[in-house]
């Protein structure tokens, strides 16, 4: 497989919340706005470029009954790592956030492809697959996120262009599974067309 | 390289680096991050301190005294101009929430007087309850320059004299009673 390949892969072919559907906790979550969604998506490309980068690094010398374990303690590192620095840096993000980063740890995405890709591949073809897979997901979590604020808030990014507030039902629990359901309904039909 | 056998040994052995280099590299970044964590903190802090309450040039975040009341716990920090007490910014909770705790902090003038709210935490409904954060609506202003001796902190459906957010007078109700405390607590003996 091409690197160009393997990194693309997580955009539509593998994309974690369109096609996979893995990670969905934090994608119905946090996806109220846009920027929320970017966040998550971008704090989540850290923790598997990082995870990946590293399991890739150890994993000979990891033996395979405790290979779990470690992967899940290198990958909890990482995520409170990017907790304590959003929390000293960017501590608005982290006001919106915050709930949800420690979540990263279960997020099924980050150990799948530690247990699917990293622990069998080399280390470059990780970093590129984590990369790969985290922007896509953080792209998912935006368009989610930006749908959904679009028509619940009418907005984009913090930018108002309607008065007043939208359909509601869209920034509650209710509209993430709307819209999600829509957006997959789009990725099966533009990926049916590109296979 | 080979991988490694799963002996006992090996195991025991790979576990320990693991989650020893995991907790130094966290212990240093935890050492790092510390100071402006700390910081971030206190400047929410005083930002919604500076927001409820006139004009003061002490440091209300270091003269904070606390008081127990309803099973939580009651902040107040005075702020003082050239010595003088000015009003008394009081960090107030309720339970009644909609959906949970809502915390607000409550500007007093020295006579009791609200001067002005600003909602520290909220997990009210996006688009009914939070209405009662001032960059959603208007709402709150309505407390503003009130005295609860004669102001009823009560939603008009309850006989008082606030009127509730349309659509949303649980968490109305969940405002006014924060604010009823912190009433409450700073007229028994809060003001200092």
């Amino acid at each position: 497989m091409s690197q160009w390949k393997n990194f693309s892969k997580g955009f539509f072919k593998e994309n974690a919340v369109f096609v996979l559907f893995l990670g969905l906790c934090p994608t119905l979550g946090v996806t109220t706005s846009a920027i929320n969604g970017l966040g998550m998506g971008l704090a989540t490309t850290f923790v598997l470029v990082m995870s990946n980068l590293v399991i890739s690094i150890v994993k000979s010398q990891i033996p395979d009954k405790v290979r779990i374990p470690s992967f899940i303690v290198i990958i909890a590192s990482f995520v409170t790592m990017v907790e304590l620095v959003m929390q000293a840096y960017v501590p608005a993000l982290f006001d919106q956030l915050g709930l949800f980063i420690p979540l990263i740890v279960v997020n099924c995405i980050v150990l799948g492809r530690a247990e699917a890709f990293a622990s069998k591949n080399t280390v470059i073809s990780s970093i590129i697959d984590g990369f790969g897979m985290g922007l896509g997901f953080a792209m998912a979590l935006t368009i989610l996120g930006g749908v959904r604020e679009i028509l619940g808030s009418g907005s984009i990014f913090g930018f108002k262009f309607i008065q007043g507030d939208g359909m509601l039902v869209f920034v509650l629990a209710p509209g993430a599974f709307i819209a999600l359901g829509y957006l997959i309904v789009l990725v099966n039909k533009i990926n049916k067309k590109t296979a | 390289m080979a991988k490694k056998e799963s002996t006992f040994i090996s195991m025991v052995l790979t576990l320990f680096m693991v989650t020893f280099i995991a907790s130094a590299a966290l212990g240093y970044l935890y050492e790092v991050t510390k100071g402006p964590i700390a910081e971030s903190k206190l400047a929410k802090q005083n930002n919604a301190i500076m927001q409820v309450i006139p004009e003061f040039d002490n440091e209300p975040g270091k003269e904070v005294y606390k008081m127990d009341v309803d099973g939580g716990t009651l902040e107040f920090f005075p702020a003082k101009k050239n010595g003088e007490l000015v009003g008394t910014a009081v960090s107030t909770f309720t339970n009644n929430g909609f959906s949970g705790n809502i915390k607000i902090m409550v500007g007093f003038l020295p006579d009791g007087t609200i001067h002005n709210i600003s909602v520290l935490e909220h997990k009210e409904t996006p688009g009914l309850g939070d209405k009662m954060k001032k960059n959603k609506s208007d709402w709150s202003v309505q407390f503003n320059g009130k005295n609860p001796t004669n102001f009823k902190l009560k939603v008009t459906k309850d006989g008082g004299d606030v009127d509730a957010i349309t659509a949303s007078t649980i968490s109305s109700r969940a405002f006014c009673d924060a604010v009823d405390r912190a009433y409450k607590a700073y007229m028994e003996g809060g003001k200092k």
